[in-house]
């Protein structure tokens, strides 16, 4: 493992590093002021764009491509919001970011406003990071101060201002078109899409949403160039001309079962089990990896034998699961039942599932009560079947719902029970020997209460 | 013509109306203007529903039909003066998240979501704080609480803490 000087997270542990003295001796707000000087809007996108930054939120999509389905020449107003809704099971970097270094966010948010010509940004925060609210408004009255927010700034005619918004705890305000609707004071349920938010989004303007990882990462193109940020990654695969390549650096947040949890920044493409062994100190008490979710519990599970896949966006696709997410690495240990596993997922998906949706709204809370009964020492061979059924019926790749919380929820379904099935079966078996064979209905344990 | 609101605050409202210039609508104030009467009362009774909208020129239904959503404002009674959110996600189930929101309510006699009956502490179950990196965590008021043993944590739950703002 080659060493790798963090960029990202260069303020941490540096004292008063939040602050703007301490960002601007660091090189920060000058390259956005080299842009409002000497450059157009469309300069910025092209750059965005050629350096291969893909969003950090999870989908992973170009986010210079998605800046370009801006509908051209509109009068406005064009609204960017930052998705701070970070929610995501094992998944910190962002709340890092905000805490650590808030004026690389919102340099890159300034930077992203100017590319796509917003004059008003909002940030949809969610209400679990008190200090990084504070820290933000901190920072935002900081950059008013200084003249990077608010009306023709630093002479350029491009004005902007940014709002804080606080979510109310509520994952699916991670999904854009969920936060869209959150932030207009209605239920957080999505959007079908198309329209796409670029061309109808926050108040029915056309609206960008980024992740603030990616705002982090534009602000530090702007600051080192896209022939730096390509340097760092994993280049686009040549036999593959769909594969864009994972360019840059990534914040991977490990957790769980090792001896140092943490944020660690590295070249996307890292593989998990460096993650682990180089960052993490190991899997925690000498034992050994069951399992680990390669990026935020949605994406499903790795196998101990799994563990040298690169965490680059092409890479846990290709040991089935559902990608690289958030790129929050969590480790679970061979001491540990992926019974238990199982039920703590789909825990979380039957209490975060927005109801709109019958099939994930249903499916989510079925296959808790399944869960339930099973570690209760009442399941049933079958039950595992019904679970992969469901698994494989709910969610936007069935084509069965909205958004893709449902096909998060399923992934784990679906991992653990293909790859951990023969533990499953013995569970089954040793907990109700008296009728883990039964295939008539069986009735839940108890009512499982809707989101 | 609106009448005096009864419940929210003269300072209540001010706080609304001063975040009204940076949204093209009021509806959009909805959010903020629950989590304003909810910093205050520590819940946000139907009758405060009622006043929002008037205040926000909205039917009542559509501002509770928001705050029903998100499961995270009290209606009925006020959550204590500390809300203290046990994480029991992924990462901090794997290091006793279960097991220590388990102790704590049985330690102070009530349920997950309950009060205590002097009104001093709330405890409810939360999904993923963010904080895994020091898990198994609780966030009290503004507090983060890291790496929590139970005791630990008893012990942490009985300090008085600033309101969560």
């Amino acid at each position: 493992m080659k060493p790798f000087k963090p960029v990202l997270l260069e303020a941490v542990g540096v004292p008063d590093g939040h602050t703007i003295a301490s960002y601007k001796s660091r090189g920060g707000y000058a390259p956005l002021e080299k842009v409002l000087a000497e450059k157009q809007p469309a300069d910025v996108v092209e750059m965005v764009k050629s350096s291969g930054l893909r969003g950090r939120g999870g989908a992973g999509f170009s986010t210079g491509l998605k800046w370009t389905f801006l509908p051209k020449d509109h009068p406005g107003p064009i609204y960017l919001c930052v998705n701070a809704d970070e929610s995501e099971p094992g998944t910190f970097n962002n709340r890092i970011l905000m805490e650590d270094d808030p004026h690389q966010v919102i340099e890159g948010i300034i930077l992203s406003s100017y590319a796509t010509r917003a004059s008003t940004a909002y940030i949809y925060l969610r209400y679990e990071y008190p200090r990084s609210w504070h820290r933000l408004q901190g920072a935002i009255d900081e950059a008013y101060a200084a003249g990077y927010l608010g009306k023709n700034i630093r002479g350029s005619n491009f004005s902007l201002d940014i709002y804080l918004h606080r979510g109310a705890a509520a994952y699916i305000c991670g999904e854009e078109t969920g936060l869209i609707e959150s932030l207009e004071g209605k239920r957080a349920w999505p959007r079908i899409k198309p329209p796409f938010p670029a061309i109808e989004g926050l108040f029915r303007k056309p609206t960008v949403v980024n992740n603030v990882e990616t705002m982090a990462c534009v602000a530090q193109i702007a600051r080192r160039g896209v022939e730096w940020f390509k340097s760092i990654g994993v280049p686009a695969d040549p036999n593959n001309p769909r594969d864009p390549g994972s360019y840059g650096p990534k914040l991977y947040c490990l957790s769980g079962h090792v001896e140092k949890p943490g944020c660690y920044e590295a070249p996307l493409g890292i593989t998990a089990r460096e993650l682990i062994d180089g960052f993490g100190g190991g899997v925690w008490k000498g034992r050994k990896a069951k399992a680990v979710i390669p990026g935020g519990i949605s994406m499903g599970l790795m196998t101990e034998s799994e563990l040298d896949t690169p965490l680059d966006f092409a890479g846990p696709g290709k040991v089935g699961c559902l990608g690289l997410g958030t790129a929050a690495v969590v480790v679970i240990d061979d001491h540990t039942s992926i019974v238990d596993f199982l039920h703590n997922s789909c825990r979380f998906f039957a209490h975060e599932s927005c109801g709109q949706c019958t099939p994930c709204r249903e499916g989510t809370s079925w296959s808790l009560r399944m869960l339930e009964r099973i570690k209760a020492g009442k399941g049933r061979l079958k039950d595992l079947d019904i679970l992969l059924e469901i698994g494989q019926t709910m969610g936007m790749m069935p084509g069965s719902t909205i958004c893709g919380l449902a096909d998060g929820a399923a992934w784990p379904i679906k991992n653990a029970i293909k790859k951990f099935r023969g533990e499953f079966e013995d569970y089954i078996r040793r907990t109700n020997p008296s009728g883990w064979m039964v295939t008539d209905p069986v009735p839940a344990l108890q009512i499982v209460g809707a989101h | 013509m609106i009448s005096k609101p009864k419940i929210l605050s003269d300072e209540m409202v001010a706080k609304i109306e001063a975040l009204a210039p940076r949204y093209p609508n009021r509806r959009a104030l909805t959010l903020p203007a629950l989590h304003i009467v909810n910093a205050e009362l520590r819940h946000v009774p139907l009758e405060a529903v009622v006043e929002i909208a008037e205040v926000l020129g909205l039917a009542p239904a559509e501002v509770q039909d928001t705050l029903t959503f998100y499961q995270f404002f009290h209606q009925e009674k006020p959550h204590g003066k500390v809300r203290a959110f046990v994480c029991r996600s992924v990462s901090c189930a794997l290091r006793g998240g279960d097991h220590l929101l388990e102790h704590l309510c049985h330690a102070h006699g009530i349920q997950p979501y309950g009060t205590t009956p002097d009104g001093e502490l709330t405890i409810e179950p939360a999904e993923c704080l963010g904080a895994c990196d020091f898990a198994p965590c609780i966030l009290a008021n503004d507090d983060l609480l890291e790496n929590m043993t139970p005791e630990a944590a008893e012990a942490e739950l009985k300090k008085p803490r600033a309101r969560a703002t």
